[in-house]
């Protein structure tokens, strides 16, 4: 989403002491035997002169050449410098829960700190309560680091067993991955299993995790009969750039960049098959996020907003929702206009030619011939405006209903994480009713037992209530940045489309000054 | 309700007004007889159209003076016309077809039922669109009566004729003359099975390769820019609704980013390609009429060619020699009239239908260079503000 224009982010202020500062932070960390991710080398410092598409790389070479083939930007992310800050400042480390990735360097650990994030610019030694505003700037200093593409999709196989598999292209300076440049070849279910892998995460609880394009059983089975005819075509590219913009989105995102999975899904030769995929149609997927909504509407005890900020913003995801659904039911009809329009204009440009064959006039059977060939020109020009409304304008659009359907998510796991921490609290107010009542029945033994049940609801209360604050602020966070990114995004997919119709009616204007003197030239 | 058309007339510039009358050339400039038609009312279905004449001819009694006429009232000039035994060498101007509000009144309807759902700038804007399309069938309307008297006010035989002049001049209501009329007529003609004049035409066997030629084009072109017209009839109106889909477009944007956006693609299909089609249905229905005069020669043709072998059994039986020889100089005399007038009257169509389909290609490609540049230089600026307040 980030736009690939804006390169050079500002130098990481601690490159000067790396270590130093680390080692002030560590605390438990080193103890812990974990390899501070950005002991060796600064990320953010190397990202500096990546952009350009490298295509004397050895590994990879016709990697971003391939980016003129996909209709997107490649989209690219570093790592987020708050994330390094929540690392310094975090106290209890949860260890990573996957198994480690390829690379000899400890993953970083997934989860923001209880305590906001340190201002970037005073360096990691300095922790300072942030504002949301300072959360907001620091959210402006990103870095691009990754870059991913999907091309090449190729059916493998036969029959109903066939399936369709892509080129997943990486470009990065970060040294967590093994090199700097390489690819893979995944086939769409296994980018279902990483939504899947990722969604179920307990540490990344609270953010936004891009929902994938839906499966097609209708699309799948046409291209599994064969991949030429028009309407496989379209299909397949639409899954393509569907991917591409998924994947980008992920790698852009600070926390998920981290995430092992992710890692394995780009670097991995070969992947095993996801298996647990049956759920996420694009029906099912809904259902989820749904079934979220009913059970927290189900709730009983009802939570008091000390800040309306989350009511608030909930109430603006619902309706924005909602008005994208609408302009996006009106792109679609749009785009079946223009393809009616196609046809249309294609069989009237025959008809034209077969009127200008018969006209016995020769110069004006010649002018009809010509506006025949004027309005197949105009056939082409809708085509290319109506794949531009449909891939730059409505798919944006059906990204974002996704994308507003999985915030809506993170907001119902707040409530959940509310809902266990008040269920904890009452549970504890019991045990220590029960430990009253058996100080008054004076029972020795089971008191013991008593206690010890207290103790440990009074350290499951702590731990919830440390979950909901971290997940309030790990949504607050999300919901900020991805504000930001959909304002860049609709803003560069909008100019993109304005310029493609620009671009369109001046290719028209050629078209017709063209045909004027055939016109003129009638007698 | 009833709306003037001269109060949205008025609202043309000059130079739209000047394009109503491109389809056919310019006819009006016989300064003998001036006809044209600056106002017109509706009333629920009906029309009506005031038909406005400046003439400095003796046959009529003032030098100026309007009537008010109804469609069927030209369809029943064109009728007795066509039913003329002395016009039968003349190409009838085509009938201007029925005013067909239909379209238009059928989306007010749905716009009517859909407002609910519509925010106020879109409504608005629907209804704008709308408005104008329901102008644009009203300037048509007008446009081709008009151009089906203009017709005939230049056409040196025609102008003359005495049902034309009542027409012009007869301040009462047609109504009456009209029923009367068709009782008189019986509307044998038109009555007679179209199909039936194909045949006729093409069974003949042709003496004059004027004609022969002639026929050959007509029937074939008749099909080609019937077929045309269909297809740029379909096409004009997918254009209208995408035309329709941007206001919607524009208008949910504009909810969003609550801010004034751009009408990303203006009324594209109102203009340009209106003028192709309508010139393609113009000249369809006036290849008809040239059809209908190859029709009436080949039965002029037919009659002759029976009187002949009735001349020849009179003389066989040597019974009623003298009506027999008559009737085939009527009929040989009439089968000349027609061919030579015929002659002149599609020569001089074929001339006239060049001069029109030049004038109209270019004045549509100019329009359409006119409308791309004019939509290039609005889009990105008005855009780009909308944007930046995303």
């Amino acid at each position: 989403m980030a736009a690939s224009s804006d390169r050079n982010p500002p130098p990481f202020p601690a490159t000067e002491e790396p270590g130093a500062g680390l080692s002030d932070m560590a605390d438990g960390d080193s103890d812990e035997g974990e390899d501070i991710f950005v002991s060796n080398s600064d990320p953010v410092a190397v990202s500096r002169g990546v952009s350009q598409p490298d295509r004397a790389s050895e590994e990879a070479p016709d990697l971003f050449g391939e980016e003129e083939a996909s209709s997107t930007l490649a989209k690219s992310n570093g790592v987020h410098s708050d994330d390094d800050n929540d690392l310094f400042a975090e106290a209890n480390v949860e260890p990573s829960p996957d198994k480690p990735g390829s690379s000899d360097r400890k993953e970083l650990p997934t989860s923001s700190g209880p305590r906001p994030a340190s201002s970037f610019t005073k360096g990691p030694a300095a922790m300072q309560p942030t504002s949301l505003e300072q959360l907001e700037e620091d959210e402006a200093k990103d870095s691009f680091d990754v870059d991913v593409a999907v091309t090449n999709p190729e059916k493998v196989g036969d029959g109903m067993n066939a399936y369709v598999a892509y080129k997943v292209s990486t470009r990065t300076s970060l040294p967590m991955f093994r090199s700097k440049a390489f690819t893979a070849r995944r086939r769409y279910s296994d980018f279902l299993g990483l939504y899947e892998k990722l969604s179920v995460k307990q540490s990344l609880l609270g953010c936004i995790i891009p929902p994938p394009p839906e499966k097609s059983v209708v699309g799948m089975t046409k291209v599994k009969v064969g991949m030429d005819d028009p309407s496989s075509v379209e299909f397949v590219e639409r899954r393509r750039a569907a991917l591409e913009r998924y994947l980008q989105r992920i790698v852009a995102h600070p926390l998920l960049l981290q995430d092992p999975d992710v890692r394995e899904f780009l670097e991995r030769e070969d992947l095993p098959r996801a298996v647990n995929t049956q759920a996420l149609s694009g029906a099912g997927f809904l259902k989820m996020i749904n079934k979220a909504s009913d059970a927290v509407n189900k709730m009983t005890i009802k939570m008091n907003e000390s800040d309306t900020w989350f009511e608030d913003k909930f109430q603006e995801v619902e309706n924005e929702e909602q008005q994208l659904r609408k302009l996006h039911a009106v792109v679609d009809s749009l785009v079946n206009h223009r393809k009616e329009l196609c046809g249309n204009t294609a069989v009237f440009a025959k008809s034209m030619a077969m009127l200008g064959n018969s006209e016995d006039n020769t110069a004006l059977s010649r002018a009809l011939s010509q506006l025949a060939e004027v309005e197949d020109k105009m056939e082409q020009l809708h085509q290319e405006q109506a794949a531009s409304d449909f891939f730059i304008f409505e798919e944006m659009l059906a990204d974002y209903i996704r994308l507003l359907g999985a915030m809506r998510g993170c907001f119902d796991q707040r409530m959940r994480a509310w809902q266990r921490w008040q269920e904890a609290q009452s549970t504890l107010q019991k045990k220590r009713e029960a430990e009253a009542k058996l100080l008054w029945a004076n029972k020795p033994d089971k008191l013991q037992q008593a206690k010890e049940d207290i103790t440990e609801w009074e350290s499951r209360v702590t731990q919830y209530e440390r979950d909901f604050d971290r997940i309030g602020m790990t949504v607050r966070k999300e919901v900020l940045r991805f504000e930001k990114e959909k304002a860049k995004d609709f803003k560069s997919q909008i100019i993109k489309y304005l310029e493609a119709m620009l671009q369109s009616q001046q290719r028209l204007i050629k078209f017709w000054e063209a045909f004027l003197p055939e016109a003129k030239a009638i007698a | 309700g009833s709306q003037h058309f001269s109060e949205l007339f008025c609202i043309l510039s000059s130079e739209e007004r000047h394009q109503l009358r491109s389809v056919s050339v310019d006819l009006n400039h016989d300064a003998s007889l001036l006809i044209d038609i600056p106002d017109a009312l509706c009333e629920r279905d009906k029309v009506k159209f005031t038909v406005h004449t400046k003439t400095t001819l003796s046959s009529f009694q003032k030098p100026e003076f309007s009537v008010p006429r109804q469609h069927e009232d030209f369809i029943w000039l064109h009728d007795t016309l066509v039913e003329t035994e002395d016009y039968a060498g003349l190409i009838i101007p085509p009938a201007p077809p029925k005013p067909d509000f239909e379209s238009p009144r059928e989306k007010m309807h749905k716009l009517g039922e859909g407002e609910a759902t519509m925010t106020k700038d879109e409504y608005t804007k629907m209804k704008q669109e709308l408005e104008a399309e329901y102008l644009a069938v009203f300037k048509k309307t007008v446009q081709v009566h008009e151009v089906f008297l203009q017709r005939l006010s230049s056409h040196p035989i025609l102008s003359k004729d005495r049902n034309f002049q009542i027409f012009l001049e007869y301040d009462q209501d047609l109504t009456v003359r009209r029923k009367n009329a068709k009782e008189m007529f019986g509307g044998f003609f038109k009555n007679m099975v179209k199909t039936a004049d194909e045949v006729l035409i093409s069974g003949i066997k042709e003496v004059d390769d004027f004609f022969e030629q002639e026929k050959t084009f007509l029937l074939d072109y008749y099909s080609k820019i019937k077929d045309s017209t269909a297809k740029a009839e379909k096409m004009t109106r997918a254009h209208k609704n995408i035309a329709d889909d941007y206001i919607h477009v524009s208008a949910t944007l504009n909810t969003i980013s609550a801010d004034d956006s751009t009408k990303v693609e203006g009324r594209v299909a109102s203009d340009q390609e209106l003028k192709l089609t309508e010139l393609l249905r113009y000249y369809m229905r006036d290849i008809q009429a040239a059809k209908d005069l190859l029709y009436r020669r080949a039965r002029a043709l037919a009659d002759y060619e029976n009187s002949n072998k009735a001349l020849d059994k009179a003389r066989l039986k040597s019974k009623d020699i003298p009506q027999a020889e008559e009737h085939q100089q009527h009929c040989l005399q009439k089968f000349d009239k027609l061919s030579e007038s015929g002659k002149k009257e599609l020569t001089s169509f074929k001339g006239r239908r060049v001069v029109a389909f030049r004038k109209n290609l270019i004045e549509m490609a100019e329009l359409e260079i006119k409308h791309a540049k004019v939509s290039s230089t609005i889009q990105p600026p008005a855009a780009k503000g909308w944007v930046c307040s995303v």
